[in-house]
């Protein structure tokens, strides 16, 4: 392996970009995005990395240029952050469709308003319906990992999908972790050279992004979302090559302490690593405490995520978004369902909280096992939701 | 996506649906949306070709004898060459009929 530096992991994201060498990178800054971009630009002005720096002037112009740099066949990366994410909306579909294995950093950032620049996952949940392989990463090094990764994945020829890697903004945009860095060689062995299915050539024209009529549409719809169910398989050998160049074996869904615990933590993103701290303690406590980490959002790994939480009684699901007069968090009711009908279905409990980077301490989430405690044992009311620490509630 | 053809099945789309062959917008039968069609009254018909010249489709074309006819592949029934007739020999009629 190569060196393991202590760097922003931010910068360290834009390295790894460099080590995929892309061809190009269209991109419009915005917070907690920025330090990715900006030290990518950085990178090809100094002449570290051989590729085309798009300023654009908007992320809806970001994802449009790289609809046409991937459509001609050239690796790209961009990056982006809540308002540029729904700025940037409508092609992000677009190239799903298209089959266009874009790669892009999510720097997981609240949607206004009102307006924020912190962290959580609303902006995640905007986007659930896309259609692209989406993961999240948990620390500096899975962000590193997960750029190589996504183009690995993306780029296979059974796959072609656009992907997303998730990563919390500030939380780890913005902290210093120490990231080991994988040889070229590794790189080279691990990432082979893209090529693209079809391509934009003058010596064999093609049609993409073509108008559909009714009868062929909903054809067009299954030939998107049956590869994406499939890329499953690409991914889990993705990541065992992964693995066996670095030793870090990534799953699915991750596990602690769970396979003996009547009562699990759902996480997604970086509260896992602070949600893994809390079970410990609990522990320590008597309690029989787990913890389940979502990592693969999409394609959602149902027989996975089954397994992981067959043992427990309890799930309590951690949400970081909204949806408005629906059911709970996005995720919590994704969960219910995943588990509606099982043989031995646990009670469910859903929190929503951290919106908009309010800190969530151990003891919050010890607060939270409280209260879900108190839940269900009929203590209290109970509710599909609850709010978690919110003044007047 | 301009395949005519209505039995394709997903599996036989190309990879993000694209479209291999250049120039094959002209199999696309556009003559499915007609309601009404034009009908030539060769009685009145002065074989002017302004019929021809209106028609935003170039779904009208003239025989050897110098007549003009919808090709009813393409044409829409938007009714256009009927109304600039000067001679008012086009009839647009119920595709049913």
């Amino acid at each position: 392996m190569g060196n393991r530096i202590g760097l922003e992991v931010s910068l360290s994201a834009a390295e790894a970009v460099k080590m995929a060498n892309v061809d190009c990178i269209a991109a419009y800054p915005i917070t907690p995005q920025t330090h990715i971009v900006e030290h990518l630009s950085e990178l090809v002005n100094d002449g570290h990395l051989d590729a085309e720096f798009i300023p654009v002037e908007s992320e809806h112009s970001a994802m449009s240029v790289c609809a046409g740099v991937s459509a001609a066949g050239a690796r790209v990366f961009t990056c982006t952050s809540s308002q540029g994410l729904a700025l940037m909306n409508e092609i992000v579909h677009i190239v799903a469709s298209m089959r266009l294995p874009i790669v892009t950093i999510l720097a997981n950032r609240s949607l206004s308003g009102p307006l924020s620049i912190w962290n959580d996952h609303t902006d995640v949940m905007s986007i659930r319906d896309c259609g692209w392989i989406q993961v999240f990463a948990n620390n500096g090094q899975e962000v590193f990992d997960h750029v190589l990764f996504g183009f690995k994945v993306a780029e296979n020829e059974n796959v072609m999908l656009p992907l997303m890697i998730h990563i919390d903004g500030f939380i780890l945009t913005h902290v210093i972790e120490p990231v080991e860095f994988w040889e070229k060689d590794q790189v080279e062995k691990y990432l082979p050279v893209f090529k693209p299915v079809h391509s934009l050539h003058p010596d064999k024209p093609v049609t993409m992004g073509a108008f559909g009529m009714p009868f062929i549409f909903s054809e067009a719809k299954v030939a998107q979302d049956e590869p994406l169910i499939q890329s499953k398989s690409v991914i889990t050998a993705a990541w065992k090559e992964l693995g066996d160049i670095t030793g870090r074996y990534y799953k699915p869904v991750e596990t602690y302490r769970n396979d003996d615990a009547e009562t699990l933590f759902i996480t997604q993103g970086s509260y896992g690593d602070t949600v893994s701290l809390v079970v410990d303690e609990l522990r320590e406590e008597g309690k029989s405490v787990g913890l389940v980490m979502d990592r693969l959002w999409r394609p959602f790994p149902f027989n996975e995520f089954r397994d992981a939480v067959k043992n427990a009684d309890n799930l309590i699901i951690i949400d970081r978004a909204i949806s408005y007069g629906g059911q709970g968090g996005p995720l919590a009711i994704e969960l219910r369902s995943v588990m509606y009908g099982e043989k031995n279905q646990p009670a469910i409990t859903n929190f929503i909280c951290g919106l908009a980077g309010r800190d969530m301490t151990i003891k919050d989430f010890k607060n939270i096992y409280q209260r879900a405690m108190e839940k269900v044992k009929g203590i209290t009311l109970e509710e599909d939701y609850e709010y978690y620490g919110v003044r007047g509630k | 996506m301009a395949k005519t053809k209505v039995d394709l099945t997903w599996q036989e789309l190309e990879i993000g649906a694209v479209v291999t062959s250049p120039g094959n917008a002209s199999e696309y039968r556009t003559g499915d949306w007609r309601s009404l069609r034009p009908v030539w009254n060769r009685d009145r018909c002065v074989k002017c070709g302004i019929c021809y010249i209106f028609c935003p489709d170039a779904a009208i074309n003239e025989t050897t004898e110098g007549w003009f006819e919808a090709d009813l592949y393409y044409c829409k029934g938007c009714g256009i060459c009927a109304h600039e007739c000067p001679t008012l020999s086009i009839k647009m009629v119920e595709e049913e009929e």
